[in-house]
């Protein structure tokens, strides 16, 4: 299985990489557009500024290449990567778009910003790779939240005074706010999931 | 709910683990990749990997050791020691850091904080700020404790909070290595000039120390380090003492 990392030149892709690798998938990471067509499964991993990694998107080209292989081979967008998946952010810039909402700051925190650490993600869903993996604790950093339009696109919830998504799967089309690479047994287990689905789909 | 986190702390010298008191004394401990797999089997939250003499050495974070540190853990990891440019930041992401953290290069050029936050998102820039006691405040330190400089901690909390920070390493230099317990009075005065999430460093031993700093609005973490080399407790017991007075951690 051809397992694609999409570098969006932001910070910590390797995590995700030994993370898969853990679970004994090899897993290539790739900023070039021309690497998408032939992934089995497409991982996109992310930190920092929505308006920095929707340009880089763009100007690579991976908007495009991903799109026209989206509800073909499954997709996982982690943290920004997940917010990506979105039509635009109040951070400024515009996602993929591969799901209708949008992405603004968490209103009335319980805490202090960003929302950094472990909290428990609730599983909401009955099916899909969240079912499968089951709630958990896992590790968080950000400080923007998806705002789905379609509230049957959210898998899971966390609350941190904001009650907010915090994943969600539409098909093939899969979005996990926290950091399953850096979250334990309980990431490896969402990981696990998600690589089962790209295992059914191939 | 979010759960409070207990880091465990290693202070890197020459790729063994050290440890000492008020930052002076250092003893070496072990190696890096195998406490840091320790303290992630024993529940820890997250592990600090700080390059203490990266800075007075002039040198190079060392990115090796992190590369390799990385590569085994499941938890997060933040790094600092030696971090002076945004390109260096970079390459320690690149090397597996999930947050970077900035000390004695940040006092020097505080614009650094910004380059390093509009690149990489305030979620992954740490300040670490070290403080000692001074009259009715705290003055920040630089150079691993040895250069004041003249900010106190609330001017400076409230200029790298502007400035991009995310998250505030705070250590009180009085308190390294004597395990009297965190310097609370510290802990307000910056809870009170920042509203970032704090980190508790310098002094804590006991689960009295953890529950004292944790109840601190915006403490949402305290770092460990001797008692857990020294083997008087592991993680997970200071976790379940915390649990056992009513606190909700990750696995305990």
């Amino acid at each position: 299985m051809q397992v694609v990392i999409v570098d969006l030149g932001l910070g910590n892709l390797n995590s995700v990489r030994w993370a898969l690798e853990r679970l004994g998938t090899n897993a290539s990471i790739t900023s070039e557009a021309d690497m998408i067509p032939a992934a089995d499964a497409i991982v996109m991993p992310g930190v920092g500024h929505f308006s920095a990694a929707s340009a880089r998107l763009t100007e690579k080209g991976l908007d495009t290449a991903i799109e026209r292989r989206a509800g073909a081979v499954p997709i996982l967008g982690i943290c920004l990567g997940m917010q990506l998946l979105f039509e635009r952010s109040e951070e400024g810039g515009r996602g993929l778009g591969l799901l209708p909402g949008r992405v603004t700051s968490l209103t009335r925190p319980a805490g202090p910003l960003p929302h950094v650490g472990w909290n428990t993600v609730q599983v909401s869903a009955s099916a899909g790779i969240m079912a499968r993996a089951g709630s958990g604790d896992a590790y968080f950093c950000h400080t923007y939240a998806v705002r789905p339009q379609d509230r049957l696109l959210g898998s899971a919830y966390t609350d941190y005074g904001d009650r907010f998504v915090s994943a969600v799967q539409k098909g093939l089309v899969c979005g996990v706010q926290f950091h399953p690479e850096r979250s334990g047994d309980y990431g490896a287990a969402v990981l696990e999931a998600f690589l089962g689905l790209a295992a059914c789909s191939r | 709910m979010l759960k409070p986190r207990v880091i465990a702390c290693l202070d890197v010298a020459a790729d063994r683990v050290v440890k000492g008191t008020r930052f002076e004394g250092l003893q070496s401990i072990g190696v890096p990749d195998d406490l840091a797999r320790r303290y992630e089997d024993q529940g820890a939250d997250e592990l600090v990997l700080l390059d203490i003499t990266a800075t007075r050495e002039r040198r190079n974070p060392d990115f090796k050791t992190v590369n390799r540190v990385a590569r085994a853990l499941a938890i997060p990891l933040t790094v600092g020691g030696g971090i002076a440019t945004a390109a260096q930041a970079g390459q320690m992401l690149a090397a597996g850091a999930d947050k970077i953290s900035i000390n004695t290069a940040a006092l020097a050029r505080p614009e650094l904080l910004k380059e390093a936050a509009d690149r990489y998102g305030t979620q992954a820039v740490v300040v670490a700020v070290d403080v000692r006691r001074e009259g009715p405040g705290w003055r920040v330190y630089s150079s691993g404790g040895r250069t004041a400089t003249p900010w106190t901690l609330a001017d400076w909390l409230r200029k790298a909070e502007e400035l991009g920070a995310g998250e505030v390493l705070l250590t009180s230099i009085d308190r390294d290595g004597t395990g009297q317990g965190y310097d609370t009075g510290a802990l307000k005065a910056a809870s009170r000039a920042t509203s970032r999430p704090l980190i508790a460093s310098g002094g804590g031993a006991g689960p009295d120390d953890l529950e004292r700093a944790l109840r601190i609005p915006g403490v949402t973490a305290v770092l460990v380090a001797g008692v857990l080399h020294r083997g008087e407790v592991t993680v997970m017991e200071l976790k379940r003492a915390l649990a056992g007075r009513g606190m909700i951690l990750r696995g305990a």
